[in-house]
């Protein structure tokens, strides 16, 4: 379904491609970034954090979404590219002096090679048998960092200096944000420019039928490895923008729990959309420090029972989760469509 | 010297398992015609289209198009070579707008990169409008516009026959596969597509491999015919000589569609 104002004609082929098609539209994203700039100023450390780790997830969601959602090929992999890049921005910049903003791109690189090459059973396989083999590359890869010692420091990882910009070294969570909020717009809008692409196309072909998308000339070869590849230099943007935040790169940190987390945030937030990728990164990022907010005031006023609101805790967030699933099974994407349909036509909305 | 036939199709042989779908079938099909294969349900006629698209490349025999050998030619490349199908059963990507099926089709004539892709620039905002045009003039050449932008899921089987056609004509094919594009139709929407049919071969020269049950139909348009039963070729000609062959006669025994 299509929701843009009736009366919003166009009159050139130019104005229907492009991203905001409306005055309003334009001005709600502008007011959306302001807010984005404004936040940092006004709230504590402890939400700049949180404000930070949602935009490491945004670029990990939107990579996987368009490998995932737009392209149709589940991988349960994602946190493994998430290493390659964290490791491989720690290696650059460690031992080879890489200056971040040379790093965090060449992890990119080298996230979507390893991406591509483990892309390459997604041309005989096809969903859960290629999610088996994407959560083999996740073990695969685990295991090589772990033995790969030199570069990677095995098991111990690699400690890296934190980015210096100017000789400013970022060094809090307010100046990460400074760091990640511009790369996480980007990245974004570029990925807003691919979907609508020709590759763009290519990859819902592929995904809504793959042999009619080969029948009219799409490569299918081509396009799932360029899929595996974009999404994997998103998770190798995404891991080596965690390596400076954290500045301790261990492989702990990427395991296939990290893989299932960026799953469910592109299946909360909606599959084959880019906006649902933002929520869903937010809404997994945000449940759990809710939850934990909410267990401590329980804790507090009962002590006694502290053990079992930590576990309450852990079922709470799967609960949600499965409830979602169950009631928006399209993600919270189509819930914002509908919620804007509903106010386009207010008060008379029915 | 005589020229060689558009398509040559060369004694092929397909299988699955132990069901012969096509068992050494020959015939050739001249550039500018309508060339149609008939023959009752599951005689193998889909899959004669199957090898010439390359989705299942025959086991055995070849396939000579314009002069190449195109037996094993990868799917994906044929297109651009100018041999396009549509389906029988509609392969239409359902989760997209009928405009992005179409500009799906000129993917293979598009040239920007990916780099141009990623940051929108000049090259693939002046070649998405460029090819914008054409699928308009397929669009309304069709009478596709008030429907453009509805994502095929919602349309209606006609409907979605001639989006189908449409995705098709993007691709500006030379030779064109159609595997039953009227059926399920109405009468006059049957009538249609049998104009559209027309006027894709007469006025813009393509070639047409037609797979149709309706005989009327095929008689109208066909230049010539080939009937085919259980995977073999029982006779070939024009639709006069081939509608009173006593093979294809009973072979169509008992099924109601014939007359
Ligand atoms: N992919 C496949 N796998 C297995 N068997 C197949 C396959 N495709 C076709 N067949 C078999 O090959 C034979 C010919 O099928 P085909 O689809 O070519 O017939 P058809 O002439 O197009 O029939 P219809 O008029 O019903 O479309 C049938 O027996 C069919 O079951
Ligand atoms: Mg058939």
């Amino acid at each position: 379904m299509n929701y843009t104002n009736c009366g919003n004609f166009k009159c050139s082929y130019e104005k229907d491609a492009a991203l905001f098609q409306t005055l309003f539209s334009r001005l709600c994203i502008g007011v959306f970034l302001v807010m984005l700039v404004a936040l940092p100023f006004l709230m504590d450390h402890y939400f700049i954090y949180i404000l930070n780790m949602i935009l490491i997830a945004v670029i990990g969601a939107v990579g996987l979404n368009i490998l995932t959602g737009f392209t149709g090929l589940i991988s349960l992999g994602q946190g493994a590219f998430m290493a390659v890049g964290a490791f491989g921005a720690g290696y650059l910049s460690s031992q080879v002096g890489l200056p971040f903003f040379l790093a965090i791109p060449a992890a990119g690189v080298i996230a979507a090679l390893v991406g591509a090459f483990f892309g390459i059973p997604s041309l005989r396989l096809k969903g859960l048998y290629l999610s088996i083999a994407t959560l083999a590359a996740q073990f695969i890869i685990e295991f090589i960092i772990i033995r790969a010692e030199p570069i990677t420091g095995g098991v111990q990882g690699l400690s890296i200096d934190y980015a210096r910009f100017f000789g400013i070294p970022i060094n809090d969570d307010f100046r990460f944000y400074w760091l990640a909020l511009p790369l996480a717009v980007t990245m974004t809008l570029l990925a807003t420019n691919i979907v609508r692409s020709k590759i763009g196309r290519a990859f819902l072909s592929v995904r809504d039928n793959y042999i009619a998308a080969e029948a009219m000339g799409i490569n299918l070869f081509h396009y799932k490895l360029t899929a595996f590849a974009i999404s994997s230099f998103y998770a190798g943007v995404a891991g080596s923008l965690w390596a400076y935040y954290t500045t301790i790169v261990t492989v702990e940190n990427f395991t296939i729990m990290v893989s299932i987390q960026y799953l469910s945030m592109i299946i909360i937030g909606g599959l084959g959309s880019i906006l649902g990728s933002i929520f869903g990164a937010t809404f997994l990022i945000v449940l759990p420090e809710a939850l934990q907010f909410i267990s401590n005031m329980a804790a507090g006023q009962f002590p006694a029972v502290s053990q079992i609101v930590g576990a309450l805790k852990e079922m709470a967030f799967g609960l949600v989760i499965i409830l979602f699933l169950l009631f928006e099974p399209e993600g919270l994407a189509r819930r914002w469509r509908l919620i804007k349909a509903y106010w386009k036509l207010w008060p008379f909305s029915y | 010297m005589l020229a060689a036939p558009f398509l040559d199709v060369k004694n092929i042989y397909l299988s699955f398992g132990g069901i012969m779908a096509i068992a050494g079938v020959s015939f050739h099909v001249n550039r500018g015609e309508i060339f149609s294969i008939i023959g009752p349900n599951g005689a193998g006629k889909t899959s004669i289209l199957n090898t010439i698209s390359g989705i299942y490349p025959p086991d055995k025999g070849s396939i000579l198009y314009d002069g190449e050998e195109i037996t094993r030619l990868p799917v994906h490349k044929r297109p651009v070579k100018g041999v396009v199908r549509t389906f029988q059963n509609l392969e239409l990507f359902k989760g997209m707008t009928v405009l992005d099926n179409l500009m799906l089709s000129r993917h293979i004539y598009m040239n920007y990169g990916l780099l141009s892709s990623v940051l929108w620039i000049g090259k693939a905002r002046k070649e998405e409008v460029a090819h914008r045009k054409r699928v308009e003039e397929v669009i309304d050449f069709l009478q596709l516009t008030h429907i453009r932008k509805k994502h095929v899921f919602e349309l209606s089987y006609g409907l979605q026959k001639r989006v189908e056609l449409a995705r098709a004509m993007c691709l500006e094919p030379k030779l064109l596969l159609l595997d039953e594009p009227m059926a399920g139709m109405n009468s006059e929407e049957t009538e249609d597509m049998a104009r559209y049919v027309i006027d894709l071969n007469e006025e813009m020269g393509i070639t047409i491999i037609l797979i149709e049950h309706d005989m009327k139909v095929v008689m109208d348009l066909s230049s010539r015919v080939v009937a085919i039963d259980f995977g073999e070729k029982i006779c070939e000609g024009v639709p006069k000589e081939v509608a009173v062959n006593p093979k294809v006669l009973s072979a169509y025994l008992g099924e109601e569609k014939w007359l």
